[in-house]
């Protein structure tokens, strides 16, 4: 285990968070490369690129940049103009997803990329102007026909057999296509082709008030309701220059947590399913269940929805009396039940080893949350860039190195260790004081919000029209990162490990889809 | 291995007795349902909750007061945000706890002054024993997955009352559908429909499946399954909880009442 642990400091109880500042500079299209080259060099990280309409007709890529030296997120502006803009895909791959995410929606095609097919529009989708083009229309895009893109898959084409999987799979589980490329057990290739559920969340925002837009963050995927609601929030508090205040921001990391709990407690219940440990199964849904029902006695919500808003919360929660003594009661069960999976030989036997993900390929294709963290790569919001009250309050990072599916079990069973520290603390100094303060962003104004979810990084852009109404939002969420980087664990592989490797990467599909 | 033998044995029984008459853990304590319509406190001029309304569930009615009272609330639309209870300044939508909104007929989540009286069962002849169940996702945003899912934990233990999802739509009574139908998953629903069996039977899960909810329309999705398949049970919520969805089958299945009327819970006792 490594991480830093933040020494306990005193509580400045009047005190109030207030957004950080993103950098933004411009950078021409000729030089873009090469910064993004010395970027990779000093081990910062490119985090996503976006566009949008700065005037009509007038075109605005943003990448958003993490600094390692000095310490801070960093937005680089380019214009396009006439210019063509070169790919970063060969430096930065899951760049390659974005910037054909912005060529799907926007029209616009980046130079020289080396995947250059659809990503979230479908092969058969019969597009006459992007959706986000100002011609375009608020009509449903028809999709007929070919839904997928089919890797060419090189060697003896007659023993390889295609096996694709879904988009309607077995069990209840969210809809996706899985093509495998195998012979026997042994699985040569294997492509995700997701997408199926792509809602044009992000279009859903437009001309909203912005107070109304966290309804709909927390609808992009429902297992990360808080994650998204706070990205959502602070993106919009940091639009406005507010600062929330102090019980307020102290509530918000307690219901973070919770939903990590709950999001942790079911993904190691679905880790015992799939070793076919039914009493372990079992077990874990149990608790995951008794987590959701202290979320509906807490917040009226079984996930956590309808408390936060921009600056603030909506109403006043009252734990102190009764929650720590739930809570405990929760930990102490859990503690036991992930050191019983612990000692049952039959599921090591399954995790280690299994979809071994390595430091540089999870570096290099953007891995994150407790994925990132399985595989040495020792990142984590909370404490690098610490928003809400985290500042404040004890914070462990549980870390793994050997990246296999049993590494991603033990740092998600030691971030719920952490996850009941951090909620007791919270629960225990948690300030009196108010939940809220008026908190109106300018027309044209514009701000940066993140989170840690339990499954990640992840980050909201959002820009404010003339009007006081939102005008983009762009979400990068953790899945699409994780998404991405999985089928690195999965090509040369086998068949029978698959499903175990799929629940230690604990995706969601409403995340990356949108 | 012996060691989760023991564990499970010593923990003894898990599973709710809800929902047998009489018992009434469903494990829902505190959770927030669609709020309640009440017209006569509705002040005059004041459309603070349609307004704020981001579905257009609460809509203002042209002629006024008059019966119905001011406001049009259509339930199915309605995504438990909770937002028109604060903006309201009389408490006339109100919070409540009344989440068991799963009905046969779609007009009964529409408020009614005077509501018809409760749909008689509908008799499903060659059709009286377990139910399997083939799930969709049409483009939710998981949520409903995850109640769905939880409907296999110790807790609710949906398999004691002869309920269970099958991998195959061949095996499958009833198609669950989740999400406001994307476009890309509009014609993989419909073959999943296809290759169901008849009989067969249609239930819609949560107000995006139900009406499009905060993501249908727009270039990627539609507004739910009007007019995409016809739908037996209609059942909004956002999402609908364990025990929401566990009221709506066994309503299905003939074993429990509808309980909502004209928008109203329990509107005919």
């Amino acid at each position: 285990m490594s991480g830093e642990t933040s020494v306990d400091r005193i509580v400045p109880v009047n005190a109030a968070t207030l957004p950080q500042a993103v950098a933004e500079t411009t950078v021409g299209p000729d030089e873009l490369p090469a910064k993004a080259r010395q970027l990779w060099d000093e081990g910062g990280r490119m985090q996503t690129v976006y566009a949008r309409w700065k005037e009509p007709r007038r075109l605005e890529l943003r990448y958003l940049v993490s600094r390692p030296k000095p310490k801070g997120f960093e937005t680089w502006i380019v214009e396009p103009g006439r210019k063509r803009v070169p790919s970063l895909a060969d430096i930065w791959p899951l760049i390659g997803w974005s910037e054909r995410e912005v060529t799907d929606l926007f029209g616009f095609a980046f130079a020289e990329h080396p995947e250059p097919f659809r990503l979230v529009l479908h092969k058969g989708a019969r597009v006459e102007h992007p959706p986000f083009d100002p011609r375009a229309s608020d009509m449903p895009i028809p999709v007929s026909g070919e839904r997928r893109t089919v890797p060419a898959v090189a060697g003896d084409k007659e023993d390889v057999q295609l096996l694709p999987y879904g988009p309607v799979r077995a069990d209840v589980v969210e809809s996706g296509e899985f093509l495998f490329f195998y012979l026997g057990e042994h699985i040569l290739h294997y492509h995700p082709q997701l997408f199926f559920k792509h809602r044009g969340m992000e279009k859903r925002f437009e001309g909203l008030e912005p107070q109304a837009g966290t309804v709909l963050a927390e609808r992009v995927s429902g297992v990360g309701s808080v994650a998204h609601a706070l990205a959502y929030c602070q993106a919009v508090e940091a639009a406005a220059g507010c600062a929330v205040p102090k019980r307020a921001a102290w509530l918000r990391v307690l219901l973070a947590e919770m939903e990590r709990l709950y999001n942790h407690l079911h993904y190691l219940g679905h880790l015992a399913d799939t070793t076919t440990l039914k009493v372990g199964q079992a077990e874990g849904r149990l608790l995951e269940e008794r987590a959701k029902q202290l979320n509906a006695r807490l917040t009226g919500s079984r996930f956590l929805r309808s408390v936060l808003k921009p600056g603030g919360l909506r109403r006043e929660l009252l734990p102190k009396d009764w929650l720590p003594d739930e809570l405990e009661a929760i930990r102490r069960e859990a503690a036991r039940y992930a050191q019983l999976l612990s000692d049952t030989d039959s599921f090591l036997d399954r995790l280690i080893t299994t979809g071994p993900l390595s430091r540089k390929v999870a570096f290099d294709q953007g891995a994150t949350g407790p994925v990132e963290r399985a595989s040495g790569v020792d990142r984590d919001l909370r404490r690098d860039y610490p928003y809400a009250a985290y500042a404040d309050l004890p914070l462990t990072v549980p870390v793994e190195t050997a990246g296999d599916a049993y590494a991603r079990f033990k740092v998600r069973a030691a971030e719920i260790d952490a996850s009941f520290v951090l909620m007791q603390r919270a629960l225990l100094l948690l300030p009196d004081g108010p939940i809220d303060v008026p908190c109106r962003a300018h027309g044209g104004s514009h701000g940066l919000g993140w989170a840690e979810s339990s499954r990640g990084t992840l980050f909201y852009a959002v820009h404010l029209g003339k009007d006081g109404r939102l005008d983009r939002v762009k979400i990068k969420s953790p899945s699409f990162s994780n998404w991405r980087v999985f089928p690195f664990t999965v090509h040369d592989s086998n068949m029978m490990d698959y499903a175990i490797n799929e629940a230690s990467f604990g995706l969601t599909i409403a995340g990356c889809d949108r | 291995m012996a060691l989760w033998t023991l564990f499970g044995l010593k923990r003894g029984k898990a599973t709710t007795r809800w929902p047998t008459p009489g018992q009434t853990d469903d494990g829902q304590d505190g959770v927030l349902g669609m709020p309640r319509y009440h017209p006569e406190l509705c002040v005059e001029g004041c459309q603070a909750c349609a307004e704020v309304c981001p579905t257009g569930a609460i809509t203002i009615r042209e002629n006024g007061r008059d019966g119905d009272g001011m406001l049009a609330v259509d339930y199915g639309r309605c995504v438990v945000c909770q937002l028109c209870t604060e903006v309201c300044p009389s408490g006339a939508m109100a919070p409540s706890g009344d989440w068991a909104f799963g009905v046969s007929r779609r007009e009964d989540l529409v408020w009614a002054q005077r509501a018809d009286a409760l749909p008689a069962a509908i008799e499903r002849p060659g059709f009286t024993r377990s139910l399997h169940i083939r799930h969709v996702d049409a483009g939710s945003c998981n949520g409903c997955e995850s109640e769905l899912q939880a409907l296999n934990n110790p807790f609710y233990n949906l398999h004691r009352l002869g309920i269970f999802f099958t991998p195959s739509p061949r095996f499958a009574d009833l198609l669950l559908v989740t999400g406001p139908v994307t476009n890309a998953m509009l014609e993989p629903l419909k073959a999943t429909y296809d290759a169901m069996p008849e009989p067969r039977w249609v239930m819609a899960v949560g107000t995006c499946a139900v009406s499009g909810g905060v993501s249908g329309g727009g270039y990627a999705s539609g507004h739910g399954l009007e007019g995409v398949l016809p739908v037996d049970v209609w059942l909004p919520g956002c999402p609908p909880n364990p025990a929401a969805i566990i009221e709506a089958l066994l309503m299905f299945l003939n074993r429990k009442p509808q309980r909502v009327v004209g928008g109203r819970v329990d509107h005919g006792e």
